[in-house]
């Protein structure tokens, strides 16, 4: 059946609370997921004060300053600090999103930063992502063509290039992949948004020719059908990317074949 | 028990089932046939109030109201079953206690459709 309680060992305590930075005025509180896997106790959440005023505008900084000068063991993924690598993903304020792009000033009150949910927990916010990217491989996420490449490049006209946008941005940042309730419950079989979004991209791409053979494999009642457009993944997505959207047009593209 | 298996293999798993979407296809053929069919049916239902058995037995007795009332039943049931596997599937994760779960809403869907359609035929063929 679904899990509706946690296992004992993974109730999350109450945990340290770092005191307040000597002659802040403005003081933002943190409120942070902490586990060693090491340590053998129960996940805590730590409190953290940070000096607005001596800290950057986004989440992001927040969690670096707090690193650099709080609490060094405090462990996240991150890189490029601008939403382009997806490194940075985590749960702030209720909804997956980069921390790297998300403004301290949008969260009211305490913020509160929790890893991706219903992955396995590494350490701290860093979530174990092998299964996502082993469901990536599997949609095989490259150009298939069996047409030799003409002399210099593939060519598509502009409108065929055009049903690339909205995908190709994508980072694979699996803030959609994680906030799907579907995929919570079935992520051993249902691939996800966030794949099933990249699997569009390729089956959308006018110079690739494995169409049919990439629809073969997403037919399944849990490869795609697990997705009951719930569209979470649609509202989280932190660039605007619309994966409910992509899934649907698999779906079609499916019917399509058999009507 | 302890798994060693790699990610992809386990996520590869069985493999594509290469069938899933005649499911989903009928399960949407089922809802449109059912808009016009239950706006049939709650008008019936509303004119009907009030009547007595005989009253309802002429009325069942003609050919397109029991032809409807048939219709309305098994594509009701139908749609139900479509809509109970998925639900099944998504949150009853035992091997077992799922195949049991789902052969158990077949048998009493089925049964319940054609009880129904039993119903509708003895009463309309009571002259």
């Amino acid at each position: 059946m679904a899990e509706f309680k946690l296992p004992a060992n993974s109730r999350i305590k109450d945990g340290k609370s770092h005191p307040m930075p000597v002659g802040a005025k403005r003081v933002k509180r943190f409120r942070i997921y902490r586990w060693d896997p090491e340590s053998g106790e129960n996940p805590r959440i730590d409190t953290f004060h940070v000096d607005l005023d001596s800290c950057g505008p986004m989440v992001l900084d927040a969690l670096i300053k707090i690193k650099n000068e709080i609490d060094s063991t405090l462990t996240f993924r991150r890189s490029c600090r601008e939403g382009v690598c997806g490194s940075c993903a985590f749960n702030i304020d209720g909804t997956n999103t980069l921390a790297c792009t998300k403004p301290i000033d949008d969260i009211k009150g305490d913020v509160k930063i929790y890893p991706l949910p219903h992955l396995p927990v590494v350490k701290d916010l860093v979530p174990d992502l092998s299964v996502p990217y082993a469901q990536y491989r599997l949609i095989q996420p490259w150009l298939q063509a069996e047409t030799p490449p003409p002399a210099g490049e593939r060519l598509q006209s502009p409108e065929e290039r055009v049903k690339l946008d909205g995908l190709w941005e994508c980072i694979l940042c699996f803030c959609c992949q994680t906030s799907c309730p579907s995929y919570w419950w079935n992520g051993d079989r249902y691939l996800g948004p966030a794949v099933l979004l990249q699997a569009y991209r390729w089956i959308a791409d006018s110079r690739d020719e494995a169409t049919g053979e990439r629809l073969d494999q997403l037919n399944d009642p849990y490869r795609v059908f697990r997705c009951h457009t719930i569209m979470n993944c649609t509202n989280t997505c932190p660039k605007h990317l619309n994966p409910g959207k992509a899934i649907a047009e698999i779906k079609t593209l499916l019917a399509q074949r058999i009507l | 028990m302890a798994q060693l298996r790699s990610s992809l293999g386990r996520v590869r798993g069985l493999g594509s089932a290469k069938e899933g979407v005649g499911h989903w296809w009928a399960q949407r053929v089922t809802a449109i046939a059912l808009v016009p069919l239950a706006i049939w049916f709650v008008i019936a239902i509303v004119s009907l109030i009030g009547a007595d058995y005989a009253t309802f037995q002429l009325w069942l007795a003609q050919f397109g109201n029991a032809l409807l009332m048939i219709l309305t039943v098994i594509v009701l049931f139908y749609h139900a079953h479509l809509g109970m596997q998925v639900v099944i599937e998504d949150y009853v994760h035992g091997e077992g206690t799922r195949v049991a779960t789902l052969l158990a809403v077949k048998f009493v869907l089925a049964s319940l459709a054609a009880s129904c359609v039993l119903a509708v035929v003895l009463v309309a063929l009571r002259s």
